[in-house]
């Protein structure tokens, strides 16, 4: 009988406390990257409301800590992005920082492009950081996104097996080196998910009048840039991947087989959703994140990040400047 | 084979250094699958006794929904759960979405049809006569629920092993639902795909190896406690 | 005059819309050991479930010391105890099953104790009080089924086949233990069996069911001797039961016409012209044909033919046709004195006291010679 009860009340016990902390959540352990150190030298002022006024002092290189943001209304702020911004390890670095000066709770959810812009779409998003210039235009133009700006960009490369066996290796614009891998019949992997990468890749098959869609030397994963790339790794195939993930990932034999082509443009911007069209999005959180994001201390972070582990950046950032300055003709592709 | 190795080096260097988010994630992990087990039980013990005791009509019918319900595939149980969760859903002013809360939700839809066909089994399987000769001793009907579920015990503890297995290894859902947040809704399967996508082998290895010690750990304990014979 | 302990008025039990039971009037006297004998699905063990509460009648009242049960079921049946024929003890001690019930009922822990020794030490099974009740022999936990039983005190014991599934030696020995204690304690007693010399050995009162019904409830003695219908009759053991008109009604002496024969029984009122004769055969007496005076003063005297002999142990049946079928149970010694075989010509007397005269109702199988 002693046997009995001793069960039962261990029972209720683990049954309450796992109740308790599942219900509280567990905020308090440290994250996989350290928050950057930060000397701060000046306090560049944030301004909540308009376009961030970028006044910089001190060292380019230090980064400062935000501003505090006085939050207003909830404390979670969900940010939609895709899977390869996340795995570059970028928000890692910036999104504590986020957290550490404002009061908000970043929930950091990273899927393919296309569910992110459709996260937004239904308002289940408060914020959104992608790099689909083309198929971002929708969410503008219903009035679903507001307030687009362009956070920074990288490039596209071409990548391979290092015995490059459609010889791509010098070519310089892409369609050639698609049309050569065509033409060889090279193993190609494509992510076939209607993400941004994916969006270029078919763009420019396009451009160089080429269909590889059915060829059996051409597969598509349907998954993440981190996961599409340890595939092409397995396969000795060439495959279209951002640098930054690229750079990021661990355990490749792939090389860069060719880079430069102006058209391998991947610009990133951030866009708030809408809170007069969702009632359940936080508007202000959304805002607050979006403002940081091209605010000088982010700009600071990005601009250097990745010089350190890979010795080059794995960004450039360009806030405040325009989407044809950096290149592409319109704002959206 | 040698990232096995490699993995396990790694796992042995986390336990060693105790890195404070594997562990955190190790915890998340079984509070979570503990938490939807538990309130599978409550809702296996509840449902198999009606189940078994009880003839009602539609009986036959709920039963085969409980035996489809165990091969429930979980990445289709988180995705009707994100959708009812979502802001964008029938629930979202909940916000219980990418919350642990969350994951317990779909864990324990995923856990709970398993709990309960075996317990219905289990208690199926009594002697009738026993629920009589135990009325006829005085027993209250929770009274003699209790002891013809201790009777019981094997089975039922079977009934929680496999809950908790399917509960603890799945990964749809959990990503799903929770979105695998650092340091609010990352387990340890989550935390594999993420770590295999960034081609972190060894420490995936190390996670995988560590969600394999615990499940046997808890099983282990479970078995123990069915093995236990209380004569 | 204090209420029975137990009744039941105007009960119907059902099962699936098939009426399975049904008890007009049933009491259970204080201090009494009804016994509750019947064919196979006659419907006993419903009986017993409902006068044990275990089971709602559709209609009718199950009273308890004259009042009414429904709604105190709970509270009553810890005032009873139930032993089933199977003892289902649980995966725990000898000790622990004992005192299970009564944990139940709230017996607190030191009296538990008390109890428990003391009835297992009653039925002699006190050695296995820590052995697992997995791993004892059937017939040790038939005693520990008692022990469980008696440790509750009940006001009232309900007992069901309790030792059909022991083998011979085993039950009798449990069976004069019961009685023993039974004697003791002066507990109401209702207990269901379908072997009648266990009813006969245990029960002060008999109550006979069959086919749902309550066909004739009394003392033992009076019921086995004096069966209520042909049903009964052959239930509790009278062999001979055949179809015969009343003749005559004079000085105590009722005289039927079966077939060829008259045979005389003692004189009963309300008796219609169409009745049955019921013979117990202990009741009758073989002897050779050429004997003209029998020893007893055994009224009624035949001749038959042997038809057959089933030897039974130390007593041997014998049926005869004497113009209708007769049953005679002898001893071994005597068959083998009178040197009987079948086809033989044998002579065979019983009291007019042994001869039970019942009204017969309409298509009656046994009918020799109308």
């Amino acid at each position: 009988m002693v046997k009995k009860l001793f069960g039962v009340t261990a029972l209720l016990v683990v049954l309450l406390t796992a109740i308790g902390l599942v219900a509280c959540g567990d905020n308090g352990d440290s994250k996989e990257t350290a928050t950057p150190q930060a000397a701060a030298t000046g306090t560049p002022k944030v301004d909540t409301t308009g376009t961030p006024k970028a006044v910089t002092t001190g060292t380019p290189q230090a980064a400062a800590t935000p501003t505090a943001v006085v939050r207003s209304g909830p404390k979670d702020v969900i940010l939609a992005t895709t899977t390869s911004t996340q795995d570059t390890g970028l928000l890692d670095v910036l999104v504590p920082m986020f957290e550490k000066a404002t009061d908000y709770n970043v929930k950091v959810i990273a899927v393919g492009t296309g569910q992110a812009l459709a996260m937004g779409e239904r308002g289940d998003a408060d914020v959104l950081l992608v790099h689909a210039p083309s198929s971002e235009k929708k969410l503008v133009d219903e009035g679903v996104g507001l307030d687009r700006r362009l956070v920074m960009h990288n490039d596209f490369v071409l990548l391979g097996p290092s015995s490059d066996p459609a010889g791509v290796k010098g070519t310089t614009k892409a369609t050639d080196a698609l049309t050569s891998i065509f033409n060889k019949g090279a193993a190609f992997i494509s992510r076939g998910d209607d993400s941004g990468t994916d969006k270029l890749e078919k763009a420019l098959w396009k451009k160089a009048n080429l269909d590889p869609k059915g060829k059996s030397w051409y597969e598509e994963t349907g998954q993440g840039m981190g996961a599409s790339l340890q595939v092409a790794n397995q396969r000795d195939a060439y495959i279209m991947s951002d640098r930054g993930t690229f750079l990021a990932s661990k355990s490749l034999s792939l090389v860069i087989v060719l880079e430069g082509d102006p058209g391998l443009l991947n610009v990133y911007s951030v866009m708030e959703v809408n809170p007069d069209k969702f009632s359940l999005v936080n508007g202000p959180g959304g805002k607050a994140f979006a403002d940081f994001m091209v605010s000088d201390e982010a700009q600071s972070i990005i601009k250097d990040f990745g010089v350190e582990k890979y010795g080059q950046a794995l960004f450039t950032p360009d806030a405040g400047k325009t989407y044809e300055e950096i290149g592409l003709a319109t704002p959206f592709g | 084979m040698d990232l096995i190795w490699s993995g396990l080096r790694e796992a042995i260097h986390i336990l060693r250094t105790g890195d404070n988010s594997v562990w955190s994630i190790t915890l998340r992990s079984l509070l979570v699958s503990g938490s939807a087990v538990l309130i599978s039980l409550v809702v296996g013990i509840l449902g198999g006794a009606v189940l078994a005791f009880k003839d009602f009509r539609g009986r036959s019918i709920l039963l085969s929904f409980v035996n489809t319900g165990m091969g429930l595939p979980p990445v289709a149980v988180g995705l009707i759960v994100a959708v009812i969760l979502w802001r964008s859903g029938p629930l979202g002013q909940f916000k219980l979405i990418y919350t642990p809360a969350a994951m317990v939700v779909a864990q324990t839809i995923i856990a709970a049809p398993i709990v309960t066909g075996f317990t219905a089994a289990a208690l199926r399987h009594v002697d009738p006569r026993l629920r009589t000769q135990l009325y006829a001793l005085g027993a209250s009907r929770p009274q003699m629920l209790w002891i013809v579920l201790w009777e019981t015990k094997l089975p039922l503890m079977a009934a929680v092993m496999a809950g908790f297995g399917g509960a603890i290894s799945e990964v749809g859902a959990s990503m799903m639902v929770g979105g695998n947040l650092a340091g609010d809704t990352r387990v340890l399967t989550t935390a594999v795909m993420l770590e295999v996508s960034r081609g972190d082998f060894a420490v995936a290895m190390a996670l995988s190896i560590i969600l394999l010690v615990l499940i046997f750990a808890v099983n282990a304990v479970l078995t123990a406690v069915q093995q236990q014979e209380r004569m | 005059m204090r209420p029975p302990k137990l009744s039941l008025r105007d009960v119907t039990v059902r099962r699936r819309g098939v009426e399975v039971l049904c008890v007009p009037d049933l009491d259970v006297r204080e201090g009494e050991v009804l016994a509750v004998i019947g064919p196979n699905g006659a419907g006993k063990t419903t009986l017993l479930q409902v006068l044990a509460l275990l089971d709602r009648p559709a209609k009718g009242e199950v009273l308890y010391d004259g009042a009414r049960v429904r709604g105190h079921e709970l509270s009553i049946r810890r005032r009873m105890a139930l032993m089933m024929q199977d003892p289902l003890l649980l995966r725990r001690s000898v000790a622990e099953n004992v005192a299970t019930g009564m944990r139940m009922r709230g017996v607190p822990r030191n009296e538990r104790k008390t109890r428990t020794e003391r009835w297992l030490a009653r039925f002699d099974v006190a050695h296995l009080a820590e052995r697992s009740a997995r791993k004892i022999s059937g017939g040790e936990a038939h005693r520990v089924s008692l022990a469980r039983a008696f440790a509750l005190e009940p006001e009232v014991l309900l007992l069901d086949e309790p030792f059909a599934a022991l083998d011979q030696p085993t039950r009798e020995t449990l069976l004069d233990e019961l009685a023993g204690v039974l004697g003791e304690t002066g507990l109401t007693t209702v207990f269901v069996t379908h072997d009648r010399s266990e009813a006969l050995r245990l029960g002060d009162r008999v109550a006979v069911v069959i086919g749902g019904d309550v066909r004739q409830v009394g003392p033992t003695a009076e019921v086995f001797a004096a069966p209520a219908d042909e049903g009964v009759a052959s239930l509790v053991g009278a062999e001979t039961i055949v179809a015969g008109k009343r003749v005559a009604s004079v000085d105590g002496i009722t005289s039927v016409r079966v077939g060829e024969h008259v045979i005389d029984g003692l004189a009963r009122d309300g008796l219609p012209e169409d009745v049955l004769v019921v013979l117990r055969p202990e009741d009758v007496t073989l002897m050779k044909p050429n004997q003209h005076r029998p020893e007893s003063s055994a009224r009624n005297h035949l001749h038959g033919t042997i038809t057959r002999i089933t030897l039974l142990g130390y007593q041997a049946r014998v049926s005869l046709d004497c113009g209708f079928p007769l049953v005679a149970l002898i001893t071994k010694q005597s068959l083998e004195d009178l040197d009987l075989q079948t086809g033989q010509q044998i002579a065979a007397a019983f009291k007019a006291h042994a001869v039970h005269l019942i009204p017969r109702e309409k298509a009656s199988p046994n009918q020799a010679g109308d």
